[in-house]
């Protein structure tokens, strides 16, 4: 690991600032990607700001509509959360699925998105519920969140502080791991809205994405068979030693299926 | 910097540079050997601690994230003499052959017998999906963490 | 009999150390004054060094120096040798490329080190590596194993990169089998590389004392005397006796830590150089580049059957890939420990292999946890599977048309081998019966009624354990003799110190060889204490690997602790005034027949170094060393079954149930020998579904971490249904055959023919991954 300053700021204003005056900051949230991409020399921030001392991002609140997260709640929180296994289960399953224990004690909400690393769990969900980031100078739509690999609409220096879910009737993921690092090759999340699909993946592409399709086909008849009904367009899926293009669309597919009959049974 | 923690029930304060992990603090610096580093990709899970309570791995945590924090090694949960629960099951068992991922099991496996609800084969499988053992087959390690959820109060 | 003797599931008694942290890891070893190596690697699968420019590094902090190739070279630094010398068809040695422990001139694999940098702290080390500016040349690599011999040459000496053509077996008479043939089996396959693993990752600390010129390299070693050996006679750093190699606790090897390497070798020349201890741990990405790799075949094979189903003949051609250089016995694993154990445990008339040993720019391919052997059971196990599918055999039914009988032993096979002893059809029974094979269409049914395909294979193996008479190897081409040495120690209080040259690095040696000598000496277990891997207490050895510890290593501790029984005898003969051949030796007591009198293990060994009433003829003393030369490999064997399903959406493999029902002859620690199976098994199942080596076409490892290598996890394995068989070895004191490899040999086919018993088809490539099912699943 190269040499860099370590901060640990008690508010966000403080945090910001420091990002925006540093050479080359980024912020440490959980840590369960960063630390790891700085031990192999991978990065060389001049500053990292340390999130954990920074109040009022960690937590889980259940409203009438929606479940909002604080950033930096750890995916072991979440995954045990019983208000979030009763608004959302299925949020609260994917969260129990994220890495292992030891990364899912650590690994943050707002670390993942903000990332939005291609085969993380949670962009599923951000897409899937159609939630809204919440950073610390504006709301975001999740449709207008993620924009490519490793690309987001965050701006440098701007910090998620939490994240909106909606609750949907009904939801499901489904997830088909890496056999090998056990990111997700493909993950599904279905959510039904009273009759209104929507239908979030990640692993597939180069960031989390819905399929209007499969969403529109679902609203008129919630069949797993629709699946079926409709194309997967994979010219730009990812293709690596683990799955190809082709395969990762049958994997959407079956994913997809699965969640939908999953959501069906509950 | 200085960063005060306290390491099997003990107050250090410790002198480290930014980029130091906690692995690195605990067997450099504390001179603790029995916490392993087996990849340098954060996957194998050799290097197993608790970190305030629940298991985490220390390859992957600064040190100075560790600031205030409680800490508990392999060394701090047990002596040959008085062996914790899970120390005792994988040698009733035969869980460990080498010994290398021995200690970060046995960590994560405590944190694992602590936290889920009920345990089957089947969850201890994937409970310890963060801990990679080369020797065992891991038959026998599953076998020592149900002996002991087994022999755990129910918890609801 | 007591509850420690031979046969009990002891517990082990080196665990106390490891679950509480005490384990003592050569990382976890600091010399005073200690400077820390980290290696210059290459970028590229092939290249000049045009230069090394290291100045900017020398202006790091910290940084002690920086040397490369060339230094060892001026220093008269000797390559590493292959100890195995391996004679082409034709008559000619292989032909070996030069292997420089730091590359000189050419890097010929992607991680090849070449320089080294030394420094205060890791960290400083680590800096001045990435500041040494290196100018190299690319040349043209070869990387596929498949066109290898039509690719770029690696080494000046190595026509078409081929180190040898060797071949084994009657040709002729094969030939005339396959005339004969009513039926001809074909399948053509690859073994997949696999990278070991261990847990632990190699490591060394290295101090040289300049006032006595001695060197002391603590390291993870499975064999440290053999490394003594080879640093001394063929590297030339120092002569045997200046030179001790200790192998403290040591996490995992499976093969990989057999080997003499670059880097363990580098650090102790440089220690020597810059007058300070010299520490380096693999990080694991350097692991996975230069460990050894392991398998790596590519085969054609061939089986004829007459109208019977009976074999008549198998034919098979081997490419072998053995990376850039020889390592230390990479040679003979593609050999000596593959083709010969072509005959399986059937009674084919007529073998004939061929094996092109070929180089490739990749890491160098050697011997893991199997070696050869899970190569050979392949071959035959998935052909015989794939010919009763072909007749419409039930595939139990076609092996033990073909089984060796019990009576048959001692048993010459047409590839070298005499098998001694073995009952294939007693394991084969039982293993039918634990795997409930008898009702195996209801499961399948059932497994369709949810959408799932279900498939059930066997694998009858076979193994050559317990490496092996000196004089036959030798006579083979191996470079060192393969027995082993044991001391037993007794000191004047009746306890015991025993010294062997085996080397326990998770196999519990500690334990196993304490039940032999306090059960044999009848005194209790606690009293034994067990020596190993350090060539400064220990006499001589050869190391562990092959699953030799116990038959080769373990034999030689009873001769020895015979021969203090024997000299016992006659201190209490003396003693007791009686005749020597009156004299039994029976529950750590000597009693004479002659009269009541008995004297106790203690009480001898106290006369021993306390010689008052002694033997004038007798020398004092009660210690005993021994070098046991075994007169044959043994040859353990049984038979495994998989049962899988598969997912025929996804293509995920799930192996619901492995039985393994194993004749290791007699079991001297039953907890440990079933602790071995399951790792080997889970290794085995590794290969079939999960694991794989793999190069890029531009020679770049991709598979270089656990984010890509798929290591088994705890829930990539079902429960193992283990058991035994016996047939006690015929030529060893303990009857014993060894376990280590088993799993790791006979469970990759019993998979691979579940597997494609499941979906219907010929093959499917290993590792059976989803995607490669799913598309077998689809013809595509």
């Amino acid at each position: 690991m190269y040499t860099f300053e370590y901060h640990q700021p008690d508010s966000i204003e403080a945090a910001i600032e420091l990002r925006t005056e540093a050479e080359d900051a980024i912020y440490l949230a959980g840590g369960q990607t960063l630390i790891p991409t700085l031990k192999q020399r991978l990065a060389a921030p001049s500053d990292v700001i340390d999130l954990a001392g920074v109040p009022g991002l960690t937590g889980i609140k259940v409203e009438k509509d929606r479940v909002i997260i604080g950033a930096m709640t750890r995916h072991a929180h979440v995954a045990a959360s019983a208000e979030v296994a009763k608004a959302i289960p299925a949020l609260a399953h994917l969260a129990s699925e994220i890495g292992d224990a030891q990364v899912r004690n650590r690994g943050t909400l707002g670390g993942s998105v903000a990332n939005s690393d291609p085969s993380a769990d949670y962009p599923a969900a951000v897409i899937g519920l159609g939630a809204t980031i919440q950073t610390n100078r504006r709301s975001i739509a999740a449709d207008d969140y993620f924009k490519d690999l490793f690309e987001t609409a965050l701006a440098a220096s701007e910090l998620i502080k939490s994240i909106e879910f909606p609750i949907p009737k009904r939801a499901a993921y489904c997830k088909f791991p890496n056999p090998a690092s056990r990111y997700a090759v493909v993950g599904v999340f279905v959510a039904d809205f009273g009759g209104k699909f929507r239908v979030g993946v990640t692993g597939a592409g180069p960031c989390a994405f819905r399929i209007g399709a499969l969403e529109a086909a679902l609203s008129k008849k919630l069949d797993p068979a629709q699946v079926d009904n409709i194309e997967i367009e994979y010219d730009r899926f990812n293709s690596d030693l683990h799955a190809s293009a082709e395969y990762r669309a049958n994997l959407v597919r079956v994913m997809a299926k699965r969640a939908i009959t999953a959501l069906i049974t509950g | 910097m200085k960063v005060s923690l306290t390491v099997n029930g003990r107050d250090r304060v410790v002198d480290v540079a930014a980029n130091t992990l906690l692995v690195d603090l605990i067997r450099s610096k504390l001179g603790l050997t029995g916490t392993h580093v087996g990849c340098d990709t954060s996957q194998c899970g050799a290097c197993t601690v608790h970190l305030d309570g629940r298991s985490v791995k220390s390859c992957t945590v600064l040190a100075v994230q560790a600031d205030g924090a409680e800490v508990t090694t392999i060394e701090g949960i047990g002596t040959t003499d008085a062996l914790h629960p899970m120390q005792a099951a994988f040698r009733e068992c035969h869980a460990l052959q080498c010994g290398f991922c021995t200690p970060g099991m046995i960590m994560s496996a405590i944190d694992l017998v602590a936290n889920a609800k009920a345990l089957d084969e089947q969850s201890v499988r994937k409970g310890l999906e963060g801990n990679l053992c080369r020797c065992t087959g891991y038959h026998n390690i599953v076998k020592a963490v149900l002996l002991v959820a087994e022999s755990m109060p129910e918890r609801t | 009999m007591s509850d420690t003797g031979i046969g009990k599931s002891v517990k082990r008694r080196e665990d106390l150390r490891f679950i509480t942290g005490r384990g003592r890891y050569t990382d976890d070893i600091n010399q005073p004054n200690q400077t820390f190596a980290v290696f210059l690697r290459s970028p590229y699968p092939r290249a000049r060094i045009v230069s090394v420019d290291p100045s900017g590094a020398a202006e790091v902090e910290g940084v002690v120096g920086v040397f490369t190739g060339k230094d060892l070279a001026a220093d008269k630094l000797g390559d590493l040798p292959c100890g195995w010398l391996v004679k082409s068809k034709d008559g000619s040695d292989m032909k070996v490329g030069p292997h420089p422990p730091l590359a000189v001139d050419v890097v010929n694999y992607v991680g090849e080190p070449y320089g080294v940098v030394i420094a205060e702290t890791l960290a400083a080390a680590r800096d001045g590596a990435e500041v040494v500016v290196t100018e190299f040349e690319e040349l043209d690599a070869t990387v596929s194993l498949a066109s290898a011999m039509d690719s770029a040459q690696i080494h000046a000496n190595v026509p078409r990169n081929l180190c040898y053509d060797w071949a084994l077996g009657d040709a002729a008479a094969t030939d005339a089998a396959f005339e004969r043939a009513a039926h001809l089996t074909t399948l053509e396959f690859s073994n997949n590389r696999l990278i070991p693993n261990a847990m632990e990752p190699r490591a060394a600390v290295a101090s040289y004392d300049a006032s006595t010129e001695e060197f002391n390299l603590i390291t993870t070693s499975q064999n440290p005397h053999l490394e003594r050996l080879i640093l001394s006679a063929f590297v030339q750093l120092a002569p045997e006796h200046k030179l001790r190699i200790t192998a403290p606790d040591v996490g995992g090897g499976f093969g990989s830590k057999i080997f003499v390497y670059p880097e363990e070798t580098t650090a102790a020349w440089a220690a020597r150089r810059i007058g300070r201890p010299v520490k380096w741990t693999a990080d694991r990405s350097e692991s996975f580049l230069t460990d050894a790799h392991g398998r790596d075949h590519l085969t054609k094979a061939e089986l004829a059957l007459d109208k019977d189903g009976v074999f008549l003949g198998l034919r098979v051609k081997t490419r072998a890939n053995l990376g850039a250089y020889l390592s230390t016995f990479a040679s003979s694993v593609p050999t000596f420990l593959y083709g010969t154990l072509l005959a399986g445990q059937y009674r084919t008339p007529a073998i004939y292999v061929e094996v092109e040993g070929v180089y490739t720019n990749t890491a160098p391919v050697d011997a893991y946890r199997g070696a050869g052997r899970p190569e050979a059971t392949y071959v035959i196990e998935r052909i015989v599977e794939t010919a009763a599918r072909e007749l419409g055999v039930d595939p139990a039914e076609l092996r033990r048309r073909n089984f060796i009988p019990p009576d048959a032993f001692p048993y010459q096979t047409p590839v070298a081998l005499e098998y001694d002893t073995g009952n294939y059809g007693a394991s084969l029974d039982k293993a039918l019966a634990q795997a409930q094979y008898s009702s195996f269409a209801d499961r399948r049914a059932a497994s369709e009624r949810r959408g799932k395909k279900r498939g059930i294979g066997l694998s009858c193996y076979i193994e050559a354990c317990g490496l092996a008479p000196s004089q036959l190897a030798i006579q083979l081409g191996a470079g060192v003799g393969l027995y082993e040495s044991g001391e037993v120690r007794v000191n004047p209080t009746g306890n015991v110190t025993v010294f062997t040259g085996s080397h326990s690095h998770g196999q519990g040696h500690e334990t196993t060889f304490a039940q032999i000598v306090s059960d044999k000496l009848g005194i209790p277990f606690e009293n034994v204490e067990v020596v190993h891997g350090d060539t400064g207490r220990v006499e001589f050895g050869l190391g562990t690997y092959g699953s030799r510890s116990l038959a080769v290593g373990g034999s030689a501790l009873i001769k020895a602790t015979d021969k203090v029984i024997a000299k016992g005898k006659r201190i209490a003969a003396h003693m007791m005034d009686a005749p020597l051949d009156s004299i039994d030796f029976t529950e750590g007591a000597f009693s004479a027949r002659t009269s009541n009198q008995k004297l106790t293990f203690g009480e001898v060994a106290f006369a021993a170094y306390v010689p008052s009433n002694y033997p004038t003829d007798l020398e004092p003393g009660l210690s005993e060393k021994a070098f046991y030369d075994p007169k044959n490999f043994t040859f353990p064997a049984g038979t495994h079954i998989a049962e899988v399903e598969v997912d025929p959406e996804t293509g995920v493999v799930d192996v619901l149930s492995f039985v393994a029902v194993d004749d290791f002859g007699h079991v001297i620690n039953p907890m440990i020998v079933e602790g071995q199976v399951h790792g080997g098994i889970a290794q085995g199942i590794g290969q079939a579904l999960l694991e794989h080596g793999i190069y890029d076409e531009t020679g770049q490892l991709i598979t270089g971490s656990y984010m890509d290598y798929c290591m088994p996890r705890a829930d990539d394995m079902p429960s193992f249904i283990v058991d035994t068989t016996v047939t006690p070895c015929t030529h060893n004191p303990l009857g014993v055959k060894g376990c280590g490899e088993a799993g790791a040999i006979g469970a990759p086919a019993a998979v691979m023919n579940a597997v494609t018993h499941a979906l219907g088809v010929v093959d499917v490539a290993m590792p059976a991954t989803p995607e490669r099912v799913w598309r077998a699943l689809r013809g595509a």
